[in-house]
C-alpha cells in the first residue's frame, strides 16, 4: 500500500455558491427584462408612458369616480346636464347597470316567471361543472343528461304552456338568456353536423362530396348577417302559406348552420392529419366505415383539433350578438336598447353599459379558451415533437 | 401459373348488398332524389308565396327609381338614382372600409404580434393584454363602443377639438383639409407612377448586380428619393397647382374640408382593432414556427440582427402566416357587414333597404351572397398569388 502524496481526491462535494449579486434579485430581473439594451430602454420608457397615460384614467373611471347606486340619471349627470355631479366629472355609471341588471339577464321575460330561467341556469351549471372536471366519474351519463335531458327540461321550463306553466313567447326573451341558449344549442348542433359535413367532404362518393363542398364554401364565403337575413326573410318564403315558425328558432337554425360549416373545416384539418396507416389498420382489422371513423379516426382527429373547435365555439358565442339585426335582443342588444331610456340618458350610460357587456362576454370567452388550453395539455400524449 | 390465376380471380362477395361500389351508388341516388324533391317543393312554395303576395320576380327592379338617400357615397348618387346604382354605392362603401381596415389591421397586428415576442417584459405584457381583451369580445360590441361610447360623446361642432394640420374632431366626425387639384396636377400623378416604375427597375438591377458581384446598392434610399422626389419636382415644375380647402368654424357646423363621418370612423377603427388581435396571434405563431437553428445559422454566417429578421426569419415566417392571414382578411371583409347596426351604408345595409322596399327578398339575398362570395374569391385569389411567390421552392 503506497501512499500517493501528490494526488488529491476530493471526498466531499464543494458547496454550491449562490449566484453573483448581478444575476439575482430585482435588479438583475430589471436589467434582463426591461433595460437590456438602449433600444430596450427606449421601449420600456414608451411602455411606462403608455401605461401611465391609460391605467390611472381607467381605474379612476371604473372604480374611484364611479357611481354604484342610484335610481335615475341625476346620479350620473353633471350639474350642467341636470344632475348632481360636478362639471368635468367622468366616471362609470354602474348605477345604470345595477338598475337594469334584471333586463340584461332576462330581457322582457315576465318578472314573476324569472325563477324558470334561473332554475335552468342552476341545472345547467350543475350538469356542466362535473363534465368539465376530469376526475368526476360517470361522464357518459352526465353527457346524456346535459345534451339529451337538459334541452327537453329547459324547453318545457322556458317556453311553458304545459304542466300549468304560463306560456312565455320567445319574443319576450332577451339578454344573457338569449345569448346562452343560442350558443348552447348552436354548440350542441354544430359539432355533430360539422363532423358529418367533414366526413362527407372527404367521402369517396362524388355527389355527396360535391354537395358538402358547395354548402361549406358558400356558407364560409358570406357574412353571418346575410345568413340571418336568409333565415328571417327567405325561410318564410320556402314554406307553404300559413306555416311559419318562431323567429328565435330561425335564428337558431341560421347560427347553427353557419357554425357547422366552420366546424367542418376545423375537423377536416384533424382528419387530414391522421396518418394513412391508421385508416388502413382499421380496414385490415375488418372494421366497417362507421366503426373505423368512430373508434379509430375521430377520437384522434378531434383531440388534435380541440383548440380549433373551441375557437369556433368562441367565435359562435361572440356571433350570437349579431341577432340584433333581425331585431332579437341578446345581452348586447338589450344593453343597446336601454341607451334610449330617457330616465338614464347621460354621457356615461352607453360607455358603462357596453363595458359591462364586454366584461360578461370576455369572461365566457376567456374561460372557454383557458379550459381548452387545460384540456389540450391533459390529452397531450406527447407524440408531437 | 396456378397461384397467379387464383390471385386474378375476383374475390367472391356474399351478396351485392355488401359491395361498396353498389352501396355508394345507391346511397348517392337516394341523396339526389331527396335533394331534388326538396328543391322542387321549395320552388313550388316560393312561386306560390310570391304570386300570393303579388311580388314580381326577376332583376328588373334594379332599373327603377330608388327613392332613398344614402349618407355616404363614393360616386354621384341621389334619391332619383336607380336601385342598381344604390347597390353599387353600397358595394363601393364595403370595399372602402374593408381595404382601409385590412391595411390598418395588418400594421397594428404585426406590431403587436412582434411585441408579444419581445424580450422586454413590459412590452410583452401590454401586447398580451391587448390581444386577450380584443379576441374575447364580439366585434359588434367594439363597434358600438367606438360609436356610442366614444364618438357620440365628443363635444358638439361649436366646441370641436383642434388637432394638428388644421383638422377637427367632434360629434359629427373627423374633419381634415381637402386637397384641391389645380391645372397640371396630372403631371404629379405621372411623376409618381414614373418614380414607382424606376424604383422597381433599380431594385431589380441592384439585385442582379448583387447576385453577380456581391456589391450592395442602397435600394431603399434610392427608391424613397425616386418615389417622393419625382412627384415633388413635378409639383414645383407645374407651378404648385395643389391647394387645400380647410375646414372652418361657422355658426353651427364646420364647413369645407373633408368629413369622415362617425359611422365610417367607428366601423373602421373597430374592425382594425378587432382583427389586429387575431393577426397578432398569427404573426406570433409564424415567427415562433421558424426553427431557432435558422437564426443561429444566420448569426454564424455573420449577419446582423436586422438582416437576420429581414432575410432569414420573416421570409420563412410568411409561409406560415399567409394562409391564416388570408382568412382573417376575409373575416374582416365579412365583418364589415356589421355596418348595418350603426347605419353605415354598406352593401348589406343598402341591399336590406332595397329588399324591404321592393319585397324582392330572393333577388336581394342572391345579390348579397353573390357579391360577398365574389369578394371572398377575389381576396383568396390575390393571396394565393402572394402565397405561391412565398412558398418553399424545393430544389
Amino acid at each position: 500500500m503506497q501512499e500517493h502524496d501528490l494526488s488529491f481526491v476530493r471526498v466531499e462535494m464543494a458547496l454550491a455558491q449562490s449566484a453573483p449579486p448581478s444575476e439575482r434579485g430585482l435588479g438583475a430581473w430589471i436589467r434582463k427584462n426591461l433595460i437590456a439594451s438602449t433600444g430596450d430602454t427606449i421601449l420600456t420608457i414608451i411602455g411606462i408612458v403608455l401605461v401611465a397615460m391609460i391605467l390611472p384614467q381607467v381605474i379612476n373611471w371604473a372604480f374611484i369616480s364611479a357611481q354604484w347606486t342610484g335610481t335615475d340619471r341625476t346620479v350620473c349627470a353633471t350639474v350642467a346636464q341636470g344632475g348632481i355631479q360636478p362639471d368635468g366629472w367622468s366616471g362609470a355609471c354602474w348605477a345604470f347597470v345595477n338598475a337594469k341588471f334584471g333586463q340584461f339577464m332576462f330581457g322582457r321575460y315576465p318578472i314573476d316567471e324569472r325563477w324558470r330561467p334561473i332554475l335552468v341556469a342552476i341545472l345547467f351549471v350543475a350538469l356542466l361543472v362535473p363534465l368539465l372536471i376530469p376526475k368526476v366519474p360517470r361522464k357518459g351519463l352526465n353527457a346524456i343528461l346535459l345534451f339529451g335531458a337538459l334541452p327537453v327540461v329547459a324547453f318545457i321550463l322556458l317556453v311553458g304552456g304545459t304542466f300549468g306553466l304560463p306560456l312565455v313567447e320567445t319574443s319576450l326573451w332577451g339578454g344573457l338568456l338569449v345569448t346562452l341558449s343560442l350558443s348552447f344549442v348552436g354548440i350542441a348542433v354544430s359539432l355533430p353536423v360539422g363532423i358529418v359535413l367533414a366526413l362527407g367532404r372527404r367521402s369517396n362518393m362524388p355527389i355527396v362530396k360535391m354537395l358538402c363542398i358547395i354548402f361549406i364554401e358558400t356558407v364560409r364565403g358570406i357574412p353571418l348577417i346575410t345568413v340571418l337575413f336568409f333565415a328571417s326573410v327567405m325561410l318564410p318564403l320556402f314554406l307553404p302559406a300559413g306555416v311559419s315558425f318562431d323567429k328565435f328558432l330561425r335564428a337558431l337554425i341560421g347560427v347553427s348552420l353557419f357554425a357547422a360549416a366552420y366546424m367542418a373545416e376545423v375537423i377536416r384539418g384533424g382528419l387530414q392529419a391522421i396518418p394513412k396507416g391508421q385508416y388502413e389498420g382499421a380496414d385490415s382489422l375488418g372494421l366497417g366505415y362507421w366503426q373505423k371513423m368512430g373508434l379509430i379516426v375521430m377520437p384522434q382527429a378531434l383531440k388534435l383539433v380541440i383548440p380549433g373547435i373551441v375557437n369556433t365555439f368562441i367565435g359562435m358565442f361572440k356571433d350570437t350578438s349579431l341577432v340584433i339585426v333581425i331585431s332579437m335582443f341578446d345581452l348586447l342588444g338589450v344593453v343597446k336598447q336601454n341607451f334610449s331610456d330617457a330616465n338614464w340618458a347621460t354621457a356615461q350610460t352607453a360607455r358603462s353599459g357596453l363595458v359591462f357587456a364586454a366584461f360578461v362576454f370576455w369572461l365566457f370567452c376567456f374561460g372557454m379558451s383557458r379550459y381548452s388550453m387545460f384540456t389540450e395539455r391533459r390529452l397531450d400524449t406527447s407524440y408531437k415533437r | 401459373m396456378a397461384s397467379q390465376e387464383i390471385l386474378r380471380e375476383e374475390p367472391s362477395r356474399g351478396s351485392f348488398i355488401n359491395d361498396p361500389k353498389i352501396r355508394g351508388i345507391f346511397f348517392q341516388a337516394v341523396v339526389v332524389i331527396v335533394l331534388v324533391a326538396l328543391v322542387w317543393w321549395i320552388a313550388q312554395n316560393v312561386i306560390a308565396n310570391l304570386t300570393r303576395l303579388r311580388i314580381a320576380s326577376g332583376f328588373g327592379f334594379l332599373n327603377s327609381r330608388a327613392g332613398f338617400d344614402i349618407s355616404e357615397s363614393a360616386i354621384a348618387y341621389s334619391s332619383d338614382s336607380t336601385y342598381g346604382r344604390a347597390i353599387l354605392v353600397g358595394f363601393l362603401n364595403t370595399v372602402i372600409v374593408a381595404v382601409a381596415g385590412i391595411i390598418t389591421a395588418t400594421l397594428i397586428g404585426f406590431i403587436i404580434g412582434i411585441g408579444r415576442l419581445s424580450h422586454n417584459w413590459l412590452i410583452r405584457k401590454i401586447c398580451t393584454v391587448y390581444v386577450e381583451v380584443f379576441r374575447n369580445i364580439p366585434p359588434l360590441l367594439v363597434i358600438f363602443f367606438w360609436y356610442s361610447g366614444v364618438l357620440a360623446v365628443l363635444p358638439p361642432p361649436r366646441e370641436s377639438i383642434n388637432l394638428p394640420f388644421s383638422s377637427f374632431l367632434n360629434q359629427r366626425g373627423f374633419y381634415f383639409p381637402r386637397a384641391v387639384w389645380g391645372d397640371g396636377s396630372w403631371l404629379i400623378l405621372v411623376a409618381l407612377l414614373l418614380g414607382i416604375a424606376m424604383a422597381w427597375f433599380v431594385a431589380r438591377k441592384a439585385r442582379q448586380r448583387q447576385m453577380a458581384t456581391g456589391q450592395q446598392f442602397p435600394v431603399f434610399w434610392t427608391s424613397t428619393a425616386l418615389i417622393i422626389g419625382l412627384p415633388l419636382l413635378a409639383y414645383a415644375l407645374s407651378g404648385f397647382p395643389l391647394s387645400f380647402d380647410y375646414p372652418k368654424q361657422s355658426t353651427f357646423n364646420l364647413t369645407g374640408g373633408f368629413q369622415v363621418r362617425p359611422e365610417f370612423l367607428s366601423l373602421y377603427l373597430a374592425l382594425s382593432c378587432y382583427t389586429a388581435a387575431f393577426i397578432a396571434e398569427i404573426v406570433r405563431a409564424g415567427i415562433r414556427g421558424v426553427n431557432k437553428g435558422q437564426t443561429e445559422a444566420a448569426a454564424a454566417l455573420g449577419l446582423r440582427a436586422g438582416p437576420i429578421l429581414r432575410l432569414v426569419v420573416i421570409p420563412q415566417a410568411m409561409r406560415i402566416v399567409i394562409p391564416p392571414l388570408t382568412s382573417q382578411y376575409l373575416n374582416l371583409t365579412k365583418n364589415s357587414s356589421l355596418a348595418i347596426a350603426i347605419g353605415y351604408p354598406d352593401l348589406t345595409a343598402i341591399a336590406g333597404t332595397v329588399l324591404n322596399q321592393t319585397g324582392q327578398a330572393v333577388e336581394g339575398v342572391v345579390i348579397m351572397m353573390a357579391v360577398y362570395l365574389a369578394l371572398s374569391l377575389l381576396t383568396s385569389a390575390i393571396m394565393n398569388v402572394v402565397n405561391a411567390r412565398m412558398a418553399l421552392v424545393e430544389r
